[in-house]
């Protein structure tokens, strides 16, 4: 929760042009931004659907692709695995990629609700 | 010693020794013949006589150890110490202690420090004094830096001239504690029956003073053939009571909470028995204040109203056998709030090893047992807390059992994420345990996973006993089975979540639950990597502006994919998976349930999400 505060305060410095300009050519592919998501491990911190883990919950409620984007590249600051997120350069993941991940992440079902959960409700 | 300026087998010496005390001097006497006719360069040095008509001295050391309370003899069997394994099984009759094979002494080490987290004494553990000791070295800094009391006999050849060639030699040293001295509290080397008598009784006590750690005995393993003087008995042992905070402390550090706004309490290693529990509970209601437990201990129940929250805004700050506070108190300082130490680890430290972490600048520090220390200071509050105080501390509760409870409802909506995912989530995995456990009396042994300290309802000093000490790989497989054979009298069903990696360090270990009928149900973390190392990988490379698709080059555990369940049915163990859909996980548990309430261990291969 608190890397995504970050990202979004980002957003308040403005979005980049090559942002913009990257999601409205591109149209992002969820079966293919699994791929990358797994390819490249974003699942170790991040769980396979975005649940969560050592990292950021993702899906559900997947933040819009600028602050998305913004998150990625600069990274949260933290000197462990478990307390700061890497800054991706678009060498290793590019801006289209980057796009299909996101997208991926949005197209997920929303998970029952706890409440609907017998285990969780002892 | 008997006859030291002579030469001789001192494997002949041992058996012919333990013959003559099991059936009298004439087998001695055709056994020593046998040998001596099969190899004539050995020369019987003890006389039969000697042999037939006294007890070993490793009669007596038995008799040393069962004073202590004893259960069990963890080891890997090894000729240096088998004359006290030999008296173990046929004068104490294998019972307090009972043997129990191990099959790495990494294994017996790290099955003491679960099995004494659990009892709250330790467990005699035999190792050779060289190689044996080179191998338990990691699991003995765990129960270090865990403040674990882990006893250690290691079994040497002190006198070079008892040393027959080749392997005595390499299996002798001059000085064999002296590898894990910097992470022991105490160590001997006995040069006679008497001096070891004392120095086991010394180790005890050092072990068992708080803060608790692990001792070495050496033992010559001639030493343990030589006849016992009748005039021995076994030594007396008062263990000494924890140290507490004075009295002047204890009303300052009562002054100081009972005046706070928002006085919260850090627990490290707070509650070393099931009274430490009950008493945090009472500190804690006494002034209504939140507890942040860090978890090396079961300090404070989890679901408890009070529990939980951090120390951010807190006025007063009482660490109790904290681990890392320099953080919590540079903060602190920074808000003008004040930070108190109650600590043992204020008594004893080494060097070496950093275990002592960053030097944290408290404004009070009480070089105390914390545990030992509560009683007093409870007294102290509830005497110094007057009614308006009272008043103001029960609106403060109200507001933290509120928080409490909100944090509670979205951990559960945290773990409601990924819920029906494959590979299975740790939370559906943890959860679907619970189920099946809730209306037992259980204990949960180990685990990386740490749903079951959020959502689980934890209310008793057995059902959580940290992880290892000094977080080396290798410890959860063992220490949970040595905390499962401890749990076994008791009759409570111990549940663990191994990873994955662990396992493969020490998978040793189920074939002694499976040997001994230690009930234990393990489930498996099964991430296929080293999760955490994966994530340092990333970090590393992307640092570097370079790829991250390597990950399973060095830091994961698939490809191969290791079948858990047939590792564990190789070595006796019933087993069941892997299983990747998690709604074939629920019916796994009941199988495995019913097979650990009749007395077996049983594991449950599952492949998990990576956390």
């Amino acid at each position: 929760m608190k890397r995504w505060l970050i990202a979004m305060a980002f957003l308040g410095c403005g979005v980049s042009a090559v942002a913009q300009q990257t999601a409205s050519i591109h149209r992002p592919s969820a079966a293919h931004g699994r791929e990358v998501f797994l390819r490249l491990g974003c699942f170790a911190c991040h769980g396979t659907v975005g649940q969560g883990g050592a990292g950021a919950v993702l899906a559900p409620n997947t933040i819009p692709f600028a602050a998305f984007q913004v998150w990625v590249r600069n990274g949260t600051p933290g000197w462990s695995v478990t307390s700061g997120m890497p800054a991706w350069s678009p060498r290793i993941l590019p801006d289209d990629d980057l796009a299909d991940v996101r997208e991926y992440l949005a197209t997920l079902p929303a998970p029952k609700a706890a409440k609907d959960i017998p285990q969780l409700n002892d | 010693m008997d006859n030291k300026d002579e030469p001789k087998d001192s494997a002949v010496n041992r058996r012919a020794f333990i013959a003559g005390a099991a059936t009298g001097a004439a087998v001695v006497l055709a056994q020593q013949a046998s040998v001596a006719s099969a190899q004539e360069t050995v020369k019987p040095i003890v006389e039969p006589s000697v042999q037939a008509n006294t007890r070993p001295a490793s009669d007596y050391m038995v008799d040393i150890f069962k004073s202590f309370g004893m259960e069990y003899m963890f080891s890997m069997c090894a000729s240096s110490f088998i004359g006290i394994h030999e008296s173990v099984l046929n004068y104490a009759g294998n019972k307090s202690p009972e043997a129990i094979a191990c099959t790495h002494e990494e294994i017996s080490v790290a099955m003491a420090n679960g099995y004494a987290k659990i009892e709250g004494k330790p467990v005699l553990v035999c190792a050779h004094a060289t190689v044996g000791v080179q191998h338990a070295v990691m699991a003995v800094y765990d129960a270090w830096c865990d403040r674990v009391p882990v006893y250690l006999v290691l079994g040497n050849t002190n006198d070079a001239a008892q040393r027959n060639g080749d392997v005595y030699w390499v299996h002798s040293a001059q000085d064999p504690a002296a590898l894990i001295r910097d992470i022991t509290k105490w160590d001997d080397n006995p040069a006679s029956i008497t001096h070891f008598a004392e120095s086991a009784a010394r180790a005890y006590k050092i072990a068992m003073t708080p803060p608790y750690g692990p001792v070495a005995i050496v033992v010559d393993d001639h030493m343990q053939d030589e006849p016992v003087p009748s005039n021995l008995r076994v030594p007396k042992v008062a263990v000494p009571s924890a140290p507490s905070g004075d009295s002047a402390a204890v009303a300052e550090i009562a002054k100081l909470l009972v005046a706070a706004e928002s006085p919260t309490i850090i627990a490290g290693r707070a509650a070393r028995t099931p009274a430490g529990l009950q008493h945090m509970i009472e500190l804690a209601e006494a002034l209504q204040c939140n507890v942040v437990d860090t978890r090396q201990r079961m300090n404070f129940p989890n679901r408890h109203p009070l529990a939980g929250g951090n120390a951010a805004s807190a006025d007063i700050v009482l660490a109790l056998e904290p681990g890392d506070i320099s953080n919590q108190t540079r903060a602190a300082h920074q808000r003008n709030a004040k930070v108190i130490s109650v600590s043992s680890g204020h008594l004893f430290q080494r060097s070496n090893y950093q275990d002592f972490m960053r030097y944290a600048e408290v404004d009070l520090a009480v070089a105390a047992d914390a545990e030992a220390t509560l009683p007093a200071l409870i007294e102290e509050i509830k005497r110094q807390t007057t009614a308006n105080r009272r008043e103001v501390f029960r609106q403060r509760g109200d507001k933290l059992a509120t928080a409490h409870a909100q944090a509670f409802e979205r951990t559960k909506a945290e773990a409601a994420n990924g819920w029906d995912a494959s590979p299975v989530s740790t939370a559906r995995l943890s959860m679907e345990l619970w189920a099946a456990l809730k209306t037992e009396d259980w204990s949960y042994v180990t685990g990386w996973v740490n749903w079951p300290m959020r959502l689980w309802d934890m209310t008793k000093h057995y059902q959580y006993i940290g992880r290892a000490g000094g977080e080396g790989v290798g410890y959860h497989a063992p220490a949970s089975v040595g905390a499962a054979l401890a749990n076994k009298k008791h009759g409570r069903i111990s549940v663990s979540i191994q990873p994955d990696g662990d396992l493969m360090v020490a998978p040793g270990a189920l074939w002694t639950a499976a040997r001994h009928q230690i009930p234990i149900l393990m489930v498996m973390q099964n991430n296929r990597a080293y999760h955490q190392e994966v994530m340092w990988f990333q970090r590393e490379a992307l640092s570097r502006g370079r790829g991250v698709e390597l990950t399973n080059t060095g830091f994961g555990l698939a490809g191969p994919d290791i079948d858990f369940a047939k590792m564990a049915a190789s070595m006796g163990v019933g087993s069941s998976g892997p299983i990747t859909d998690p709604k074939d996980l629920a019916a796994a548990i009941k199988r495995g349930l019913a097979v650990v309430k009749r007395g077996e261990p049983y594991l449950i291969d599952v492949v998990t999400q990576p956390r």
